[in-house]
């Protein structure tokens, strides 16, 4: 039978039990001016055959460019093996299934999920996920402004260290719902938030402080400082961090020793490929005491009637298919493909694993970083510790130089800040994970020096 | 449905109100609503201090299958919650219009009681639904 839901005849005889003469009667409702008419700019169909030769085409315009471009999304190595196993039929599902729990697999993977995301943050409980790092703390946020009960407010401290994206998404998603995010300024000299700046703010009410682990520059931010203040002024934190960083540095439920109340991030470091525009997979996780709060699907585990151990849906009032337009989301699903290479991802690795991985990218991107900056005209630009990514200032148009590398010798060099960050100037970050070698690093090095001699 | 005691007044959208002796309002929700709720699992409390409209929701009753909004069926201030709900929610299951008090307001002006029905009013509302 072909997915057609509707034959000819089948919609003859609906049109007619309803008294209408075509389709295009239903909608007689709509203005003309107000529909779009044909799709002038959408070119025409194309078979199979020609649409892999188009797309083949495109792909090979793309090459294979040596990486040093990080900015929120990381070439890391994943073994064959988790992609092999993910794509099995038995995992291929891309949602929770409706009826959950005749899948008792799909939910116990979730499960696993879970306890290894809240260890990995030291955090009580973890979602089932959201769609990206940037709509997670757009989630958070929201989340943040229904679980400070001490709070009226609705303004949100946003350091401007956080990822350039997930502000502007944010500001997308929030802003009609009348949050405000308030910026805080970072240290010119370190890169870090600046703690002195935060006095400014003491007195007023805020419902959450933001804080990124590591920030966009790469820089390491003085995490407890930043969660002990926001306890202090009764705001509710929320750590946006990378997961794989958290394999080495302290992670946002020991902040402050008290932790954070939410913490959120973008999992593609955990096993997804780079794509451009993804699919990724965003990742949040609480403290107990904001569970009823947090959007999205959380699985638990029970125990059957006769005593077997089960898993099942929990926590599901507050739900869109419960609570409809008062459900705490209704733009949240989660990623169950890209969660499923995450779980095994992480299985296959360990916390060891991880933490080799986590420690090889950040020693590669120190050696990058103390080798690009031994260049005339290149020079690092803060002084703060950094994970695996580092803020260099270099003498040119620095748009110019990263479309040369590009295009004339297939190195993708970095980020460019100068837009986004109009007051450091020719400046772009870099990051080279464990996949980079020494031998790229030099590629990289010789290639630049060339460039600026020219 | 005799069970409707007619010491005090309901809400169309099941919550009762007790006009007391010292002129606050108490509220909770009618047994016919915990009974369609099922076993309750959480409630999410007012604010002590907190001020509410005559229908502004300010609580949340949560059972396993539904969370539902509680809206206040006076103006006033919130004066008292029944913490108890937070270690023990089928106090609603169990004894709704007693033990299983919500929360108390300070009314503004008792004379939004009367737009609430009686006892026979409830009752003959719930036989409708």
């Amino acid at each position: 039978m072909p997915f057609i839901p509707h034959s000819e005849q089948d919609i003859e005889q609906m049109l007619s039990t309803i008294g209408a003469n075509s389709i295009d009667d239903l909608f007689d409702e709509i203005p003309a001016d107000l529909r779009c008419g044909d799709l002038e700019k959408i070119p025409k169909g194309m078979n199979e055959m020609e649409v892999t030769r188009l797309l083949r085409d495109r792909a090979a315009q793309d090459g294979l460019p040596l990486c040093f471009l990080g900015a929120g999304a990381y070439e890391h190595h994943i073994p064959a093996a988790v992609w092999e196993i993910t794509t099995r039929g038995e995992f291929y599902s891309a949602y929770t299934p409706y009826q959950a729990e005749a899948s008792q697999g799909t939910l116990q993977l979730l499960y696993e999920y879970q306890s290894m995301m809240a260890s990995l943050m030291g955090m009580d409980v973890s979602n089932a996920s959201l769609y990206d790092g940037a709509s997670a703390l757009s989630e958070a946020v929201l989340m943040a402004v229904r679980a400070n009960r001490k709070s009226k407010s609705r303004k949100i401290l946003m350091p401007r260290t956080i990822n350039p994206v997930y502000r502007k998404v944010t500001e997308a998603i929030v802003k009609n719902q009348e949050i405000e995010l308030v910026e805080v300024p970072y240290d010119s000299e370190t890169g870090q938030t600046d703690l002195t700046a935060l006095e400014q703010f003491v007195g007023e009410d805020y419902a959450a402080l933001v804080i990124p682990q590591p920030n966009f520059f790469g820089v390491i931010e003085n995490v407890d400082a930043l969660t002990a203040w926001a306890a202090e002024n009764k705001i509710l934190s929320i750590g946006v961090v990378n997961p794989m960083a958290m394999a080495l540095l302290k992670p946002p439920g020991e902040w402050a020793e008290i932790g954070v109340d939410i913490a959120c991030g973008e999992g593609q470091p955990l096993g997804v490929p780079l794509a451009s525009g993804g699919p990724y997979f965003g990742f949040m996780c609480c403290k107990q005491q904001h569970v009823r709060q947090m959007p999205g699907r959380i699985i638990g585990r029970t125990t059957d009637l006769e005593g077997k151990q089960g898993f099942t849906l929990t926590l599901q009032a507050r739900e869109q298919h419960i609570r409809r337009s008062k459900a705490t989301s209704n733009i949240c699903t989660n990623q169950g493909l890209l969660v499923t290479a995450a779980t095994i991802y992480m299985s296959l690795l360990g916390p060891d694993g991880l933490k080799k991985v986590a420690l090889n990218s950040h020693k590669t991107t120190q050696a990058l970083a103390v080798r690009l900056s031994s260049i005339e005209g290149v020079s690092i630009v803060f002084s703060g510790q950094t994970f695996h990514e580092c803020v260099l200032r270099i003498a040119t148009d620095t748009r110019k130089l990263i479309d040369e590398l590009a295009k004339d010798h297939h190195i993708l060099a970095g980020f460019n800040l100068s837009v986004d960050y109009s007051e450091l100037g020719d400046t772009i970050l870099v990051c080279a994970t464990e996949t980079r070698t020494e031998e790229d690093i030099e590629k990289f090095a010789i290639t630049l020096e060339n460039v600026l001699n020219k | 449905m005799s069970n409707t005691p007619d010491d005090r007044k309901y809400a169309d959208s099941h919550e009762w109100a007790l006009l007391e002796a010292d002129g606050n309002v108490r509220v909770g929700i009618s047994d016919h609503a915990q009974e369609l709720l099922g076993d309750l699992v959480f409630v999410e409390l007012p604010e002590v201090g907190q001020s509410v409209g005559k229908g502004d929701e300010c609580s949340v009753v949560e059972s396993v299958k539904a969370a539902s909004d509680i809206y206040s069926p006076v103006t006033g201030e919130i004066i008292a919650i029944n913490d108890s709900l937070e270690d023990s929610p089928e106090a609603i299951n169990e004894s709704s219009y007693d033990d299983g008090w919500i929360f108390v307001v300070k009314p503004v002006d008792t004379s939004e009681l009367d737009d609430l029905l009686d006892a026979e009013g409830y009752e003959n509302l719930i036989e409708d639904e």
